[in-house]
């Protein structure tokens, strides 16, 4: 048995071209018969636990639910090659531990998380529930090990992170494959190409989805209500869709013109579909749409998926100026952590949304390596000019810098004592002459990690305004995240409340009659 | 020595692939737990001719970075380390071919190997037909009868030796494009890596089957054809020294340490070539080098063929059918030894020198241990 299906695997396995046409295995046969046309009534199923999504969220809600004995169908809008959204891109999740735990060190107190996500947040987190997600993200490691993922000593340049995070073996992917295979052995049903494009109302409940056409999964915006391939009738629903990040109309309706020239780094079906039309439907909406997590990356960076390979790493090592050829923020105020999470903002609010990380070779080997070459000159007239930037402003910007710089010991493991004197803006730390050729430039756009509107959530992971309905991951992180970000929080929110709405989802639908009481057509909401 | 300096310039369009890979990997390191090549990787920023050959040889290709990658295709980066390793590896058995226009014989493996067997039936179906009724053979029993013992050794021991030197030399000159400095402890920790294949574990789950959910069998059928053939070649010696330390003549009996050894040896690698090739056939093609099929298939084969004919021969040696099976068994063994340093049998040594050398370089720190700072 074990190898018909590996066999099975090797031919309709995750190639490019056959994998999105590729059917869910062990599933029951009417969830396979999709209709070839939508001109067709769309085919009518029902389930007892309707999950959206198919990242971390959705899968932990998945597995949760079929481990409480729900039939669980699970609806990934992608491509079963590009299924998981932003969760292939992770690598860590942010735990409690009040003592060593195989790969977490030391210790990683319930009161010290809390104070993390207090600062990041600057207060803005709902207490209880953050309560909720420490205390349950010292539970959840074993759970996760028991269906497939395994964890490994911090990688090479994130020992800072080696106390609070424990990371996945092979990544986030590899974390996804894991929980898909082990949903495949509970029977989880899994649809992909699948994006849920309505939904129905009853009462207090969301009575039904529909499933739109496959390439509906990327559309960012469309008037009137597209043609369904299916209808799904639910006693319960989990949302673990993600936020809106995809969607560079809605970022446009935010962010204004700038948002065109922003990348994502995550997943392109990230759309916000489920969340506004679940905002429009009477869901109570939580965070500021828009904040968003947004780091400095590559500018070269593909619009979608760049990941973790895009960012710039030398950003405190040497001088960033706009496209005016000027300074504009101190690169050397602090660590990785903090940096990382400003600069995507800093660049934004630049002219066309474009700096320059310029360094010199005193910096090479220095930061990790990045994915695209820099612009490099002998000398810095041909570096600007090879930038595109008013030459003698970037001259003149450098020239001031040089001269500003004061003595120092330099040690780019801590706040060192390298600093500017009598410029502005300063720079802090690890201020070094810009002097000794090659010199290098890394172009610099804003980079889209994930959004913080969502919905708000009780304690039991259930949508406020619903009944039957929870939600887990990006889509409810605005409830304990208002603000900023600390490194593998995504990952835990993702885990605990897909966890806890899975269970949840799964009671509710067996509290429900088995008569079909939660059926009807009930009027289509946008 | 022209021919290496120019690579060391310019890299090859597989090279060039590979660093183009490695270069993408560097800034991402999510794989770097499964085996030795991420952090080989690690130290380096930019990535040369002799690094590549170095790291494609690192690589045991269980698949399971790939099968992690967020950058696999679909996605416009469309990194595929199993596949460019394998292309570089493939190439540098190549080039480090000697003498060095043999080297071709891997672009043309299907004919090499249509050769070699051809020419090795032709010479051992020569010499057993010649010599019938010949004072040579007239006087030995079993198989000496078929082909006198002296015979049997001037013929294989010379091609075997040859074989032999044309390895030692292609395994020097793969360590000279990047030696590395001795360190204590470095080669009992690569022979340990090397015996247990340490590097085809995928970090722990095992290595891609076919399908993709990760499993140990293809590491154990590898061991099989390993440790079998090792068992064949212990086998051969211990008869050696009977023959010669002792004068005891072959065939031995069934229960004597060569007939005992080499069934063992025998059975194990016909369990693990038949498993090898199968899985082989099975394999996600997206993993390897296409090109490779037939070096592979066909070194497998043979393998296999040595085996089971050598088992059939055993099986047959009081009956009439083993002056055929003598003679099949022989020319294969004759093709396999021919054909060992222009075979994939060569992954071996340059896979345990590549061992050896991150050995000893993992015992020397990082020079560049690079933190997000």
């Amino acid at each position: 048995m074990a190898l018909l299906e590996s066999q099975r695997d090797a031919i309709g396995g995750a190639s490019p071209d056959r994998a999105d046409g590729a059917l869910p295995r062990r599933i029951n046969s009417d969830a396979l018969r999709a209709p070839a046309t939508t001109s067709a009534r769309p085919t009518e199923r029902r389930v007892d636990v309707l999950v959206i999504g198919g990242g971390n969220a959705a899968l932990c809600a998945a597995l949760s639910a079929s481990q409480e004995g729900a039939e669980v169908l699970l609806l990934e809008a992608s491509s079963r090659a590009q299924r998981g959204g932003n969760t292939v891109h992770t690598r860590n999740i942010r735990c409690m531990h009040n003592a060593p735990e195989d790969v977490l060190l030391e210790h990683y107190t319930e009161e010290e998380y809390l104070q993390d996500l207090l600062r990041v947040t600057r207060g803005r987190t709902d207490p209880a529930l953050a309560r909720l997600l420490i205390r349950e993200s010292a539970r959840c490691r074993p759970w996760m090990r028991q269906h497939g993922v395994r964890f490994q000593p911090a990688l090479g340049g994130t020992l800072h992170l080696s106390r609070t995070n424990a990371f996945f073996l092979g990544g986030g992917k590899a974390l996804a494959n894991a929980y898909y295979r082990s949903a495949e052995r509970a029977g989880v049903q899994i649809r992909y190409n699948a994006p849920v494009v309505s939904f129905a109302r009853q009462g207090g409940r969301l009575a039904a989805v529909g499933i739109g056409r496959a390439n509906d999964a990327e559309l960012d915006e469309v008037e009137g209500a597209l043609p369904l391939v299916e209808r799904v009738q639910a006693r319960s629903v989990v949302l673990a869709s993600g936020g809106f990040e995809s969607n560079l109309t809605w970022l446009g309706e935010v962010w204004g013109d700038a948002a065109a020239n922003f990348r994502i780094r995550g997943s392109r079906f990230n759309r916000g579909r489920v969340l506004r039309q679940m905002i429009n439907a009477g869901a109570t909406a939580i965070g500021d749409p828009r904040q968003c997590h947004a780091v400095a990356i590559d500018a070269r960076a593909p619009l979608y998926d760049g990941g973790i390979v895009t960012r710039v790493d030398c950003v405190s090592l040497g001088i960033v100026v706009n496209t005016r050829g000027e300074r504009f923020y101190d690169e050397g105020e602090d660590f990785w952590p903090k940096r990382y999470a400003i600069w995507g903002r800093l660049v934004a609010v630049q002219p066309g949304q474009l700096a320059w990380s310029v360094i010199d070779a005193k910096a090479s080997g220095r930061f990790m390596p990045p994915v695209f070459p820099g612009e490099e000159a002998g000398d810095l007239h041909t570096l600007a000019r090879k930038m595109g930037v008013p030459v003698e402003a970037f001259l003149s910007t450098v020239r001031t810098f040089n001269d500003s710089v004061v003595p120092g010991t330099f040690n780019h493991a801590q706040l060192d004592d390298c600093r500017t004197e009598g410029l502005s803006p300063p720079k802090t730390h690890w201020a070094q002459r810009i002097d000794t050729p090659p010199f290098r430039a890394y172009p610099l756009r804003p980079g889209i990690t994930f959004t913080y509107l969502g919905l708000k959530i009780h304690e039991d992971a259930r949508v406020e305004g619903f009944e039957n309905v929870f939600a887990a991951g990006e889509i409810m992180a605005g409830n304990v995240l208002g603000e900023g970000y600390v490194a593998g929080i995504g990952m835990t929110i993702g885990t605990v409340f897909g966890r806890i709405a899975g269970r949840n989802a799964a009671k509710w639908a067996h509290g429900v009659g088995r008569d079909g009481t939660v059926a009807g057509a009930g009027s289509r909401c946008r | 020595m022209t021919e290496t300096r120019f690579r060391s310039i310019l890299l090859t369009p597989a090279q060039s692939e590979g660093a183009r890979v490695m270069s993408i990997c560097n800034a991402c390191r999510y794989c770097e737990g499964y085996c030795a090549v991420f952090p080989a990787m690690e130290r380096r920023l930019d990535f040369h001719a002799a690094d590549l050959d170095y790291l494609a040889n690192l690589c045991h290709h269980c698949g399971a970075c790939y099968r992690a990658c967020q950058y696999a295709p679909p996605h416009a980066f469309a990194v595929n380390v199993p596949r460019a390793l394998a292309s570089i590896r493939g190439e540098s058995y190549a080039h480090y071919a000697w003498p060095a226009g043999f080297g071709r014989l891997y672009a043309r493996q299907g004919a090499a190997m249509a050769f070699a067997l051809t020419l090795a039936l032709s010479i051992v179906f020569f010499v057993a037909n010649a010599l019938v009724g010949s004072t040579a053979t007239a006087q030995a029993a079993g198989f000496y009868a078929v082909i006198p013992h002296g015979v049997m050794v001037t013929i294989f021991g010379s091609v075997f030796g040859f074989s032999l030197c044309a390895m030692a030399v292609s395994a020097w000159r793969f360590w000279k494009e990047l030696p590395v400095a001795a360190q204590p402890g470095a080669g009992r920790d690569a022979f340990d890596a090397i015996l247990r294949l340490r590097h085809l574990d995928g970090g722990g789950e095992g290595c891609a089957q076919g399908g993709e959910a990760p499993g140990a069998a293809r590491r154990h059928l590898h061991h099989a054809v390993f440790h079998g053939f090792l068992l064949c070649l212990a086998s051969t010696s211990v008869a050696t020294l009977y023959h010669y330390g002792f004068g005891w003549q072959a065939p031995y009996p069934v229960l004597s340490v060569p007939v005992v050894l080499g069934t063992v040896g025998g059975v194990l690698m016909t369990l693990g070539a038949a498993g090898l090739l199968w899985m082989r056939l099975r394999r996600d093609p997206r993993l390897g080098d296409p090109r490779q099929f037939p070096m592979d298939v066909g070194f497998v084969g043979l393998l296999l063929w040595v085996a089971v004919s050598g088992l059939v021969l055993l099986a047959l040696r009081e009956t009439p059918a083993m002056r055929f099976w003598l003679i099949a068994h022989l020319a294969g063994v004759l093709a396999f030894f021919l054909l060992m340093p222009y075979s994939k049998f060569v992954h071996g040594i340059y896979r345990s020198l590549a061992v050896l050398k991150h050995a000893r370089e993992q015992r020397t720190p990082n020079p560049f241990g690079l933190a997000e700072g």
